[in-house]
């Protein structure tokens, strides 16, 4: 029998590819169906958002910064108005303060729900993605409640909010987390002890507790990996350590575990967001009091001089930040994330970096799917939740 | 007869780049169900589709990437430019992007917004559907 | 903890190291150090135990044009182990922006590394893989430096760059034909 030769082949799963979550090029080097090697190029998204917002005013820069990780928009804003607002020195009222725990929940919620979703479908349970879909429907309703925009409200603003709660907001955020517990378990039902998906996902792209440390992995990677480094509990921030959760974490490190740390992050979001509820009194307070940072109501406006002219400051010229920098670590949905703001003392900031979860979670990509199948890619790369924008900004 | 046949059936090819993509995801599913105006699969492969969603914006890195799946399309093949990036630039007017689709690929119908919602896009669908009925078979 | 126990173990992990205290209102401190010292310190930070910052969270650059020292490299990193969080920063002259990688450190740099090169131009020595990594690998310049304009007025590209030599290119054609009349 002659020899076999046997090569290796090249294949570009490019940057459209139904699976792959956005634009990310992995170029694979396979033997028979064995990834042998692997180098993803990232990179298709580079918006030059970080440049942009060089030249915008500190508020202008909210709705440039939701648009980094899209998926878990408010957090994003959220993250950039603490590191602005430690700047400013700005003490933020309670009130604010449990709002901003409450929305940031409910994005959470909201990023998982689309995970689910779309790893579901790729992994072959199509009817997941549907219902996901359905339920995140519901929370953008909510989103559209308070701000009109379905996916990047701009609610968050330096300082505080916006503007208040609507009528009955209270209400439909019960109803929301009323109706979302028992389809979570339906959801569950379909895909935790269903054996094609143990088979699709167990052992399948396993990174190991060290590895997960030494790439910088946070978040749900991490957790799903051993590692129990959570932003809420390390560093509190928003008096996350008044409030009752768990954070979920598991020790195998496959696709599977960080399918249950996911899923069980979920079910103490809504824990969270029940007890931030309570916490909140439908009118009062949204944002500091500081004539620099919030316009004043408009029938003030109209009537006042001093409020028409601090109107007027506000958005024409916007407030000032003492120079200085500021990094406030936010737990968002794909694990830490912040803003490092630094500024010169003008009303523009001088440098804005985004700390991308996703971009390091694309780099140990290749360690998770070396050595495995091809199909079990498509797993991996569903399971660590890239977002593109996040890693390309 | 056969306009007809085109526009009821119109299958487009994922090219789903970034936030807007989650919206054309979105109007596919139960809510905003866009099978029922016959976009009925979104096909993986540009070969097997008629219609290209440019949704979210576009980076210079990926403009060739673009034409390349435009060109592998096979005619008759329309393009719908979704939201403000891929029509204008969007809020971005800087190095990276490029300003506006319709600089690489002719763009038939424009969907404003950022995102737009899933209805505007199923207007943009129906309008797309209404430009090919009143085209002739060349 | 604050910055002065910091200081104090950094400077006993690393005595020949120049340190320097930033005081500031953000919630981790800061410290300034010098490029050469780099090397010795990164690991007395990620191997000491009382230290254990094992987490390297962000690698990143800041532009501070007009003014020299031009630049400043900055690493955040997190100790999991002892619940701290430390900025440390290097200052580089802009004619001279070259510093030593610490990918052999934490490997979560390497990516990091890229994209500071491919942004502002700083080289870090001995990167295994020293590429651009968000713009196009024949873009010429560092966006994100103060004297890049924000505006680029460039005819988009519709082609990509051919990724393989024109020998590299025959050669395959060769080996290709080869193999197909062997089997």
């Amino acid at each position: 029998m002659p020899d076999i030769r046997t090569e290796t082949m090249t294949v570009n799963m490019g940057p459209q590819h139904p699976s792959t979550h956005g634009v990310l090029r992995l170029v694979l080097e396979l033997d028979g169906e064995t990834v042998r090697s692997s180098s993803p190029t990232i990179g298709y998204l580079h918006t030059g958002i970080e440049k942009t917002t060089e030249q915008k005013k500190w508020q202008q820069v909210i709705p440039l910064v939701e648009r980094m990780d899209y998926l878990s928009a408010q957090s994003n804003s959220m993250a950039f108005c603490l590191s602005v607002e430690r700047l400013l020195a700005l003490e933020i009222p309670q009130r604010v303060t449990d709002i901003r725990v409450l929305i940031a929940e409910l994005q959470r919620i909201n990023s998982h729900l689309v995970w689910l979703g779309t790893h579901g479908m790729e992994v072959g349970a199509v009817s997941v993605m549907l219902y996901c879909f359905r339920e995140r429907e519901l929370l953008l309703n909510l989103n559209e409640m308070l701000a009109g925009f379905r996916m990047f409200p701009s609610y968050m603003r330096v300082g505080g909010l916006r503007e208040d709660l609507p009528r009955g907001f209270h209400d439909a955020v019960r109803a929301f987390l009323d109706r979302f517990l028992p389809k979570l378990a339906e959801y569950e039902d379909l895909l935790t002890k269903n054996e094609i998906y143990l088979k699709r996902t167990q052992n399948v792209g396993v990174i190991s507790k060290d590895d997960a440390v030494a790439y910088g992995l946070v978040g749900p990677i991490a957790r799903a990996a051993g590692v129990d480094y959570d932003v809420r509990r390390y560093f509190p921030y928003l008096g996350y350590d008044t409030y009752q959760f768990n954070v979920p974490t598991q020790t195998v490190g496959d696709v599977y575990s960080r399918y249950l740390v996911r899923v069980a992050e979920m079910k103490e979001s809504v824990k969270i967001c029940r007890q931030a509820l309570e916490r909140i009194s439908p009118t009062g307070a949204f944002a500091v009091d500081d004539p620099r940072v919030t316009p004043p109501p408009k029938d003030r406006v109209y009537t006042e001089m001093e409020a028409l002219i601090q109107h007027f400051l506000i958005y024409s010229q916007g407030f000032t930040v003492p120079a200085g920098e500021a990094y406030v670590p936010v737990e968002g949905p794909r694990g830490e994330h912040g803003f490092y703001v630094v500024s010169d003392g003008t009303n523009r900031p001088w440098r804005v970096k985004s700390r991308a979860p996703s971009l390091l979670a694309c780099q140990a990509l290749e360690r998770m799917i070396v050595g495995g199948l091809i199909a079990d890619v498509i797993a991996v790369i569903g399971s660590i939740d890239v977002v593109m924008g996040d890693v390309d900004r | 007869m056969v306009q007809w046949a085109r526009r009821s059936s119109i299958w487009p090819v994922t090219f789903g780049l970034a936030c807007c993509a989650i919206e054309m995801m979105a109007m596919s599913c139960s809510r905003y169900d866009v099978a029922r105006f016959g976009a009925e699969v979104f096909r993986g492969s540009p070969r097997q589709s008629d219609l290209m969603i440019v949704a979210g914006r576009l980076s210079r890195k990926m403009a060739p990437a673009l034409r390349r799946i435009y060109d592998q399309m096979p005619e008759p093949k329309w393009v719908i430019s979704m939201g403000a990036c891929a029509s204008i630039g969007g809020v971005f007017d800087n190095y990276a992007l490029v300003q506006g689709v319709d600089q690489i690929v002719p763009v038939d119908v424009y969907v404003p917004g950022c995102p737009p919602r899933p209805e505007s896009l199923i207007y943009g669908i129906v309008q797309l559907q209404r430009k090919i009925a009143l085209q002739k078979l060349a | 903890m604050d910055t002065v126990d910091l200081l104090a173990l950094l400077r006993e992990a690393a005595p020949t190291a120049q340190l320097e205290d930033a005081p500031g209102v953000d919630l981790q401190p800061t410290i300034y150090a010098a490029r050469d010292d780099m090397p010795e310190l990164t690991r007395a930070l990620r191997d000491r135990p009382e230290l254990a910052f094992t987490l390297l969270i962000e690698l990143t650059a800041v532009d501070y044009w007009p003014r020299e020292p031009r630049f400043e490299v900055v690493y955040l990193l997190v100790s999991i182990t002892h619940r701290r969080r430390l900025r440390v920063k290097v200052r580089l002259h802009g004619d001279d922006a070259r510093i030593a990688t610490a990918s052999d450190v934490w490997p979560a740099a390497n990516w990091l590394e890229r994209e500071v090169w491919d942004l502002f131009g700083i080289v870090f020595d001995g990167h295994p893989d020293p590429r651009r990594l968000l713009m196009p690998e024949d873009w010429e310049g560092f966006p994100l430096r103060k004297d890049y304009p924000v505006q680029v007025k460039l005819t988009p590209r519709t082609t990509e760059p051919l990724q393989v030599t024109e020998e590299e290119f025959r050669a395959n054609l060769t080996k290709d034909r080869l193999s197909r009349d062997q089997a």
